[in-house]
C-alpha cells in the first residue's frame, strides 16, 4: 500500500512524539508505541494485548509506505513496531532502518504461512528483520449498477480491460474513475497488461507505460490513495483501482448506508500485485522487549484470525484460518484459488535512478507535462 | 567603588578613575541595549540560519541508501588532519535541466499572487468595516475573525470538499432552487485551490489591514471632504496611501505561505494542480532525494526572499527620502 498524505497521518505525528519521551530500554517495558496502517487491527486487539501484559500502547496510523520512510529514514520516531510493504521493506534493511529479530522470544512464528515465508526471503534473507502480518493484492473495485449500465451485461469486470483498456474507461468517463495516486501501485499493473515484465526498469518500457496511462489519462476523474473508499460507498465514483481490504470496507460501509449502491472487488483474471505487509522493529526503537511481546501477541491464531476477521485482509498465519469466517476464506478475490494465485507477482524494490524517472513520468501523467 | 579605592588629595587620578568609570557605565549601557537587540538575532539565528545552513549543506550533498539518507558534507579518514570537504552540484544542475521545476515554480507564484490579490479585494473592505465600527463591536467581530483559528486547520479545509463536492451543499441547494440541473464543478481543479487558500489566510490580510486602517485619523478625511473631494476621491487618494504598510503587510502574510502550500492544493486540489509544494513532497517522499528536495527548498527560499529584500530596501529608501 502506498499513498498520499491523509488527515490521520499527519494528526498522528504530534501524538507519537508528545508519548516517547525517551525512556531507557529495558525488560519491564510498560509502554509500546505501535505505527500501522488505517484500518488495520481488530478493534479488540489493543485492549486484550494491554491488559494481558500491562503494557500501554500508543498506536498510531498512515496510510503511505512513502510517510513512513521518510521518517524512518530521519531517525528517532519513537516507534517500536512499524509495519511497510514488502517492496519497500528490503532497501529499507539495507538502509539498517531495522534490527534484528530475537526469534527465541517469537515462538509463534512457527503458525506462519510456510509458503509465504519462503516468498519473504527474497526481501528479508533468512526471515530476520520481520513477520508478515497481512497480505492483499491491487484490483478493481466497482459499483456494480453503474457499471452495467454503462457496459451491459457483459461488461469485462474481471478483466483489467474495465480499467486499463481505452476504449472500455471512456465509457465509464461519466460515472467517475479513480486511480491509486502513486506509481509504485500503478506502473508494474500496467506494464502486466501490456505483456511487459513488471519488474522491468528499461526507459524503453516506462515510455510506453507512460503512453498508455496517457490515453486512458482523460477518463481518469482523480488519483487518490483512500478517497476511494468512501467515494465508492456513496456512488461518487463507479470504478477504482484499489486495494482488496479497502474496496470491501467501502461495500460495508455501502450496504450499511442503504442506498443500493453495491460495490464489488475483482482480481483481474490477467493477475495482479501480490503484497505483503510486514511487521518489524526500528533500529532505534525504544521498547524492543515489549515489541518482541507484541509479536508474539499478534502471531497467535485466534489473534491473527480476529484481525482478518475485522479488516478482510488475508493473513500470513497459516494456523488462523479454522477461525476465520467462512466468507471470507471462501471469497475469491481474497484468498484467491489456485489458479488465480499463480499469476500474482510480488511488488519488487527498484532503483533510486529508476524511480526518479518513474515519478517523473507519473507527474507527466497526471499533470501532462 | 573605584573611586572609594583612589588616595584622597590624588585629583589627576581621582580624574583619571572618573573617566574611566564614565566610560565603564557608557559600554554597560550599550551592551544592555545589544543584549536586547541580540535576543531577536539569536531567534533567527536559531530558526531560521541554523536550519537554513543544515539544507543548504544537504543540498550539495548525493543520495545513498544509509540513514541518513545523503553524502557526508565533510570527509574525515582516520590519520588526516583536516577533512576533506565533499560537494556535489548536480542537484542544482538537475532542476535547470527539467523545466518541470520552473513551471512549478511560476504556477506556484501565480496562484499565490492572485490569492493575495483575492485576498486583500475581500479583505480591505472587512477590515475597515470593522475600523470604523464603534468599540464595543469591534472587539466581537475581531474575535469573529479570529475565531476560525480554535478548529484544527485540516478540519477547516476538509470541510470545504464536503462544501464543493458534487453532491455538496452548494450543488444541492442549487439543484433543489432549481437555479441549475447539473452540478457545478468546482472541487479539485484550481477554482477550489483559490477557495481554499483565500479562505484560510484571510485573517492574516485582516488583521493588519484593521491595525492601519484603525490609527487613521478622520479628521484627514473631513478635510478632503471640505476640500471638494468626493468618498471615493477621498478613498483613494487619502485612506489607501495612508493604510499602505497595512496592505504590504497583509500581502506578504498571505503571499508567502501561499507560494509553498501544500496541504491546500493536494486535498483541494486536481491531479494537475502543480504546485511547488507537491513536487517537494515527491523528491523528498517518492523519490528519498533529500539533496534534490533541498536544493528545490533553497532555490524557493531564494526566489521568495530577494525580491522581498529588495522590495523592503526600496521602501526604506522611500521613507527616508520622505524624511
Amino acid at each position: 500500500m502506498t499513498a498520499t498524505l491523509r488527515i490521520s497521518t499527519a494528526l498522528a505525528v504530534a501524538g507519537v512524539l508528545a508519548a516517547t519521551a525517551a525512556t531507557p530500554a529495558s525488560a519491564q517495558d510498560k509502554t509500546l508505541n505501535v505505527y500501522n496502517w488505517s484500518d488495520y487491527i481488530h478493534e479488540d486487539t489493543i485492549p486484550m494485548f494491554e491488559e494481558e501484559f500491562g503494557i500501554e500502547v500508543n498506536y498510531d496510523v498512515y496510510d503511505s509506505n512513502a510517510v513512513l520512510e521518510g521518517k524512518l529514514m530521519a531517525g528517532n520516531t519513537g516507534y517500536d513496531i512499524v509495519v511497510p510493504t514488502s517492496g519497500f521493506f528490503q532497501r529499507q534493511i539495507q538502509a539498517g532502518l531495522y534490527q534484528k529479530l530475537d526469534k527465541s522470544k517469537l515462538d509463534n512464528m512457527k503458525h506462519l504461512d510456510d509458503g509465504i515465508m519462503q516468498r519473504m526471503q527474497r526481501f528479508d534473507p533468512g526471515n530476520q528483520y520481520g513477520i508478515p502480518y497481512m497480505w492483499g493484492t491491487n484490483g478493481i473495485g466497482y459499483n456494480v449498477n453503474m457499471v452495467a449500465e454503462r457496459l451491459g451485461e457483459d461488461a469485462p469486470t474481471n478483466s483489467w480491460d474495465l480499467l486499463f483498456d481505452p476504449d472500455v474507461v471512456s465509457k465509464l468517463s461519466d460515472c467517475g474513475v479513480a486511480l491509486l495516486d502513486s506509481p509504485t501501485e500503478v506502473y508494474p499493473l500496467v506494464k502486466h497488461y501490456l505483456g511487459i515484465d513488471p519488474e522491468s526498469e528499461d526507459p524503453a518500457d516506462l515510455k510506453k507505460v507512460e503512453a498508455h496511462l496517457k490515453k486512458i489519462r482523460p477518463h481518469v476523474k482523480y488519483f487518490h490513495s483512500s478517497q476511494y473508499i468512501n467515494d465508492l460507498a456513496n456512488g461518487d465514483i463507479c470504478v477504482a483501482l484499489g486495494w482488496s481490504g479497502d474496496v470491501y470496507i467501502a461495500q460495508s460501509r455501502a450496504s450499511e448506508a442503504g442506498q443500493g449502491v453495491e460495490v464489488a472487488y475483482t482480481i483481474p483474471k490477467e493477475g495482479t500485485v501480490q503484497w505483503f505487509d510486514i511487521m518489524a522493529i526500528p533500529a532505534d526503537a525504544p521498547h524492543p522487549d515489549a515489541a518482541h511481546k507484541w509479536l508474539n501477541f499478534n502471531m497467535r491464531p485466534k489473534i491473527a484470525a480476529q484481525n482478518t476477521n475485522y479488516v478482510w485482509y488475508p493473513t500470513a498465519n497459516a494456523a488462523a484460518e479454522k477461525y476465520i469466517d467462512d466468507e471470507i476464506l471462501n471469497n475469491p478475490s481474497i484468498y484467491p484459488p489456485p489458479e488465480i494465485k499463480d499469476k500474482l507477482f510480488v511488488d519488487v524494490p527498484n532503483s533510486a535512478q529508476y524511480r526518479r524517472l518513474r515519478t517523473r513520468s507519473w507527474t507527466s501523467v497526471k499533470t501532462g507535462l | 567603588m573605584t573611586e572609594a579605592t583612589a588616595k584622597p588629595g590624588d585629583a589627576t587620578a581621582l580624574a583619571r578613575l572618573r573617566t574611566a568609570a564614565r566610560a565603564l557605565a557608557r559600554r554597560l549601557s550599550v551592551d544592555g541595549r545589544t543584549g536586547v537587540i541580540a535576543l531577536p538575532y539569536a531567534w533567527l539565528f536559531v530558526f531560521f540560519f541554523v536550519p537554513f545552513v543544515i539544507v543548504a549543506k544537504i543540498s550539495l550533498a548525493q543520495m545513498v541508501l544509509q540513514r541518513p539518507p545523503y553524502t557526508a558534507f565533510l570527509l574525515w579518514p582516520d590519520g588526516q588532519t583536516w577533512p576533506t570537504i565533499q560537494v556535489f552540484w548536480s542537484n542544482y544542475a538537475w532542476l535547470l535541466q527539467d523545466p518541470l521545476y520552473w513551471i512549478a515554480y511560476l504556477n506556484s507564484l501565480k496562484i499565490a499572487l492572485v490569492s493575495t490579490v483575492l485576498c486583500l479585494l475581500v479583505g480591505y473592505p472587512i477590515a475597515y468595516g470593522i475600523a470604523r465600527t464603534p468599540a464595543t463591536v469591534r472587539t466581537l467581530l475581531l474575535l469573529m475573525v479570529i475565531l476560525p483559528f480554535w478548529t484544527s486547520f485540516l478540519l477547516r479545509v476538509y470541510a470545504w470538499i464536503g462544501i464543493l463536492k458534487q453532491k455538496g451543499l452548494i450543488n444541492a441547494a442549487l439543484m433543489s432552487l432549481g437555479i441549475i440541473d447539473q452540478p457545478l464543478d468546482m472541487l479539485h481543479n484550481d477554482f477550489s485551490v483559490y477557495v481554499g487558500i483565500v479562505y484560510s489566510y484571510l485573517p492574516f490580510m485582516i488583521l493588519p489591514l484593521y491595525a492601519t486602517l484603525e490609527k487613521l485619523d478622520v479628521s484627514l478625511l473631513e478635510a478632503a471632504e471640505d476640500l471638494g473631494a468626493r468618498p471615493i476621491r477621498a478613498f483613494f487618494t487619502v485612506t489607501v496611501p495612508l493604510s499602505l504598510p497595512g496592505i504590504l503587510a497583509g500581502s506578504m502574510l498571505v503571499f508567502i505561505p501561499a507560494v509553498g502550500e501544500f496541504v491546500i492544493p493536494s486535498l483541494l486540489g486536481g491531479p494537475d494542480t502543480l504546485m511547488i509544494g507537491k513536487i517537494l513532497w515527491n523528491e523528498f517522499f517518492s523519490n528519498r532525494d533529500w539533496p534534490v528536495a533541498s536544493a528545490v527548498t533553497i532555490v524557493l527560499i531564494l526566489v521568495l526572499v530577494i525580491p522581498i529584500v529588495i522590495l523592503q530596501r526600496q521602501q526604506v529608501k522611500a521613507q527616508e527620502a520622505l524624511e
